[in-house]
């Protein structure tokens, strides 16, 4: 349909934009390896001294296990509220529906400078401390939305007649929901874990206001990069930041294909926004 | 309703007592399971977001003593004036406003021909792996993005190696306008290519078929049938590339430094000093510019095809 000269074309626009898209991302794992302390292109060799520089720095070490934590408490919580609101919009029609699935966006779909600023105040307001609970808090806000969104995708698209069918053969509710229900939808939870809990491993806009005198990881390497110090190493976590939040994101394509996570991506998310 | 319960087989290990009750009345009565279900899940919403947003909107009306630094419940509209009477804030705001315009216009540009390749010249193989393309750099980290460009403008960096081999003089766009505005297109480009696509792969191919069967070419088609069909998930892409521009503070930061100044920066930079009323009004100003793009956005009647 499309003249060979328009194909051409289109060929070499997504060949520039991946290039685009790749160049800058994979400038820093170079960056990662470069030997010298001041950075300087072309890279003038290979070492893994940064990495082991990385490894042994207790700031680094301590700001990833609170982002580990973090993130899997926010998870957990997401799992919990984001599921129940699914399976409540998927179950019941009722007045005010619509207003619930936009009040989930909210968080991610307005600017983040609102969300963290909106919480530090109310924190500040109802003189809560700063503390693990309070970033754990603003994360799993904007998390609720990833498990909600990839969760009631699955359910609109599972048969209601097989719990129906598990019920007419005399299954009691616990039964259905765990050897019916769940197997149906449990990819979708997992995928949706795997999502928020690499959206939280990743957060520093909102998490910067929540934090208070605790490091996670992405406010540490800000720290870093606002005042120009230790950069060599920053570039060794930032490439290792890259791998642990590309491979939860991969797995759940794997686990769930690749449309949930786009889906999920917050795009859906403004799909539905729109239809305020 | 029990008798029947009391008919079913025992399983065992379960025992058929307060559970099974339980299960029994909740089935009875949809309310109440809907109810037990959205509680949880509201109440968070409300009690911390909804709440903390009221917050916001509250402190901005506020204001810090400036000896003390301590809020005063002082009910005024002076931290709106003084946002709107500083040239330094206007021109913020105006800047804000104008790259996150810009990055949305560009970012739409470069995503269009991409997701229509994807969506109607691509293989099912090919289609895959550029869907893949676009996920890694989606989710890979925000930090990596922006620092990346920093490594690309710099002034030893790749850009200024790549001008000295052609022998183009060195170019110095960090801390400038431009290295921010760059650095947006990029991080927020999947943002838009995904729900482009999304909408050019639900266009059924009859539709194009027939404006070719008219004597549509291929611009009039692209014109006529493609860009209309395809409007609502260029307006979803670019509510995300205008708003995330609108709100961020860290991009300018790193690569504008004191020469571009977001409204991001103004209000972070308060909140820093410990005017967090400043701050608050200063973030009303980005929700008030997202309505009126949202209500602009429907008033085009973008939203109705969704």
């Amino acid at each position: 349909m499309e003249s060979t000269g328009l194909k051409v074309g289109l060929r070499v626009w997504v060949a520039l934009v991946l290039v685009f898209l790749f160049v800058p991302i994979l400038l820093i794992v170079l960056y990662a390896f470069d030997p010298a302390t001041v950075e300087s292109w072309p890279i003038r060799g290979f070492t893994l001294h940064w990495f082991s520089v990385a490894w042994h720095d207790d700031a680094v070490r301590s700001a990833f296990l609170l982002s580990v934590r973090v993130g899997l408490l926010a998870t957990a919580i997401a799992l919990v509220l984001g599921s129940a609101v699914a399976y409540a919009l998927y179950k019941f029609t009722f007045f005010g529906r619509d207003a619930i699935s936009f009040l989930l966006v909210l968080p991610i779909a307005l600017p983040g400078i609102v969300t963290g600023l909106a919480l530090n105040s109310f924190f500040a307001f109802t003189a809560i401390q700063l503390s693990l609970w309070t970033i754990v808090v603003g994360h799993a806000t904007f998390c609720i939305v990833m498990v909600f969104n990839n969760l009631i995708a699955r359910l609109r698209r599972t048969p209601g007649s097989l719990a129906e069918a598990s019920m007419d053969l005399g299954a009691r509710g616990w039964q259905t929901q765990l050897y019916v229900n769940l197997p149906a939808v449990i990819t979708a939870l997992i995928s949706g874990a795997l999502l928020a809990f690499a959206l939280s491993f990743d957060e520093v806009v909102v998490t910067v206001f929540t934090s208070g005198a605790q490091n996670t990881l992405p406010i540490w390497i800000f720290g870093q990069l606002r005042l120009g110090q230790q950069l060599p190493e920053v570039n060794a976590v930032v490439t290792v930041v890259i791998v642990l939040t590309i491979i939860p994101v991969l797995l759940a394509a794997r686990i769930a294909g690749a449309g949930a996570v786009t889906r999920t991506a917050r795009t859906a998310a403004v799909t539905d926004t729109g239809r305020i | 309703m029990t008798a029947k319960t009391a008919d079913r087989p025992t399983v065992a290990g379960v025992p058929n007592g307060l559970w099974s009750k339980i299960s029994a009345v909740l089935w009875r009565r949809p309310w109440a399971r809907a109810t037990l279900l959205l509680t949880p899940p509201l109440a968070w919403f409300l009690v911390i977001y909804l709440a903390a947003l009221v917050v916001l909107l509250i402190t901005a009306f506020w204001q810090t003593n400036s000896f003390t630094n301590n809020l005063e419940h002082v009910w005024n509209v002076q931290n709106f004036v003084q946002i709107f009477t500083t040239s330094a804030y206007l021109e913020a705001i105006g800047r804000t406003v104008g790259i996150a315009a810009g990055v949305t216009v560009v970012d739409g540009i470069i995503a269009f021909p991409f997701a229509y390749f994807m969506a109607r010249v691509a293989t099912r193989r090919t289609r895959t792996i550029l869907y893949v393309a676009i996920l890694l750099p989606l989710w890979a980290s925000y930090l990596a993005k922006v620092y990346a460009w920093q490594l690309v403008f710099t002034r030893d960096g790749v850009l200024n190696w790549g001008l000295g081999k052609i022998a183009l003089g060195p170019l110095n766009l960090i801390n400038t306008n431009w290295a921010v505005f760059i650095a947006f297109c990029y991080i927020w480009l999947p943002y838009m290519v995904i729900p482009v696509y999304a909408a050019l792969d639900r266009i059924p191919p009859s539709m194009i078929e027939a404006s070719q069967d008219l004597g549509g070419r291929t611009w009039r088609t692209t014109r006529s049938v493609i860009l209309p069909l395809a409007l609502p998930g260029i307006v979803a892409g670019s509510i995300f590339t205008f708003s995330l521009t609108l709100g961020d503070y860290i991009t300018p930061q790193l690569l504008g430094g004191t020469n571009s100044v977001f409204i991001g920066t103004d209000a972070y930079n308060f909140f820093l000093s410990n005017n967090i009323p400043l701050g608050a009004a200063m973030a009303t100003v980005p929700i008030v510019i997202m309505l009126f793009y949202l209500l602009g956005a429907r008033a085009l009647g973008a939203f109705r095809e969704l």
